[in-house]
């Protein structure tokens, strides 16, 4: 069943469903098979540019994705959707729902969909997102639209990833300003003020401006733009898309975009390492006799869990 | 690495717009550790096919109410073959008499669970036979 690597380059080279769905399986499941494809196809296009769009659910992501798809659509380019939700910290399992909102352009074949669970590797951002991204460059598509719902640490990961990020709210998210100030707002490029068709816009509006005042840095070039739109009608999109495209090049320009992506580079190293280091080192002590004792030492009292992890640890790390 | 998780897209194909019975799967499958895509109301044979194929799932779950299986299910079951994907377990559930059984399971539908089923029965059949 399972393909030949050749095969499977050229078939994502040429831009084969088939073969990208299948390697994206590889890369979330079966690591080392992920990493010998990416391996082979590193460096063979460059990366596409990358969007985020995050927001609290219920806010409108998946419909304004998939309008933002339509229009990008119009003028001819390929895209793919990267569509992620939470993985549950109980059962492993994942409800993966965004491609009900997607249906104006599930069917074109120009476009690309994957659900993803956040999974999460020591609580960090899941390493096969990042991975996922540049196999999806490699397929040809021109721009990759991450989506994820902003609620916690995870979700800020990945749409840091992106080189522009849209943060969506609605006019009903008043009062909850104070915990989106913290997290969200900071990786947004661009504000969306989805639903706008509601009353209390204005207010939302007023509020959103002022933060964008408050947060701006002296010497900033990039002064957050508000967005209005009602993605259920189409209404907002193509402005939406303008600014997109003005954060674009505001990156080009600036040498912004290359050193963004340098930082994301260094920080894929980093995790990539640290699933080897999980994998290699970590795992097989979990597994091990030793670790159970020393658990059990500890639950007793009789050992602390400093000088247990530190115990654990000997011989495997320098000193 | 811990077992390989299992992914599961479940769909309603044709036009009958009840889907407490998939949701209510969906449910238990995730609980049982599974990633489940669910792509909501009134998909065509061919959505779902595409669908599959993109998320490279390991299950396709369907469920109609409306009387349509033996015409949609033989259209997903011809789509599947067409595009190459058949390496992938397809169950049925929803109002499917019992003397639509037969011709369904010779179509290539793997299981079909009626109402009633308990949804420990559909995760232990996906978990078996599933890759």
């Amino acid at each position: 069943m399972m393909q030949s690597l050749q095969e499977m380059i050229e078939g994502i080279k040429a831009g084969e469903e088939k073969h990208i769905a299948r390697a994206i399986s590889l890369i979330e499941n079966d690591r080392d098979k992920g990493f010998a494809l990416l391996k082979e196809l590193y460096g063979s296009a460059e990366i596409s540019y990358l969007v985020g769009i995050t927001g609290p659910p219920g806010s409108g992501k998946s419909t304004l994705t998939d309008k933002i798809v339509l229009h990008w659509r119009k003028q001819g380019l390929k895209v793919a959707i990267i569509a992620i939700d939470p993985t549950s910290q109980f059962s492993g399992g994942a409800l993966l729902g965004d491609r009900i909102r997607m249906d104006n352009v599930a069917a074109d074949k120009g476009v690309f969909i994957r659900s993803m669970g956040t999974r999460g590797t020591l609580g960090g951002l899941n390493p096969a997102i990042y991975d996922t991204v540049l196999l999806l460059s490699y397929a040809g598509y021109d721009y990759i639209l991450i989506e994820t719902v902003g609620v916690g640490q995870n979700e800020v990961d990945i749409v840091d990833l992106a080189d522009t990020t849209l943060v969506v709210t609605v006019p009903e998210a008043g009062d909850d300003i104070q915990t989106f100030k913290a997290g969200l707002m900071e990786v947004g490029d661009i504000f969306v003020l989805n639903k706008s068709d509601r009353p209390s816009v204005i207010k939302m509006e007023l509020t959103l401006e002022q933060m964008v005042r408050l947060t701006h840095k002296e010497g900033e070039k990039w002064t957050i733009p508000i967005v209005k739109t009602t993605a259920t009608e189409n209404k907002g999109i193509a402005e939406l898309v303008e600014k997109i495209n003005d954060h674009k090049e505001y990156l080009q320009n600036d040498g912004q975009l290359k050193e963004n992506r340098h930082e994301v580079m260094r920080r894929q190293l980093i995790n990539l390492m640290e699933e080897r280091v999980l994998a290699k080192i970590i795992k097989p002590i979990e597994n091990s006799e030793h670790f159970s004792e020393k658990l059990k030492a500890i639950r007793d009292l009789s050992e602390d869990p400093y000088t247990a992890a530190e115990e654990l640890l000997k011989n495997r790390l320098p000193e | 690495m811990a077992k390989e998780k299992i992914k599961v897209l479940i769909a309603k194909p044709g036009l009958d717009g009840h889907d407490r019975g998939a949701k209510v799967i969906a449910r238990g499958l995730i609980e049982a550790g599974m990633e489940v895509v669910y792509t909501g109301l009134r998909n065509t044979p061919e959505d779902i096919v595409r669908a599959a194929i993109q998320e490279d799932v390991d299950v396709i779950g369907m469920s109609i109410l409306s009387g349509a299986h033996n015409h949609l299910f033989k259209s997903v079951m011809e789509l599947l073959k067409k595009e190459n994907f058949e390496d992938v377990l397809v169950i049925a559930g929803g109002i499917i008499p019992e003397e639509d059984h037969e011709y369904l399971t010779e179509l290539g539908i793997d299981g079909i669970f009626t109402p009633g089923t308990p949804i420990q029965k559909i995760v232990d059949f996906i978990e078996e036979r599933a890759k």
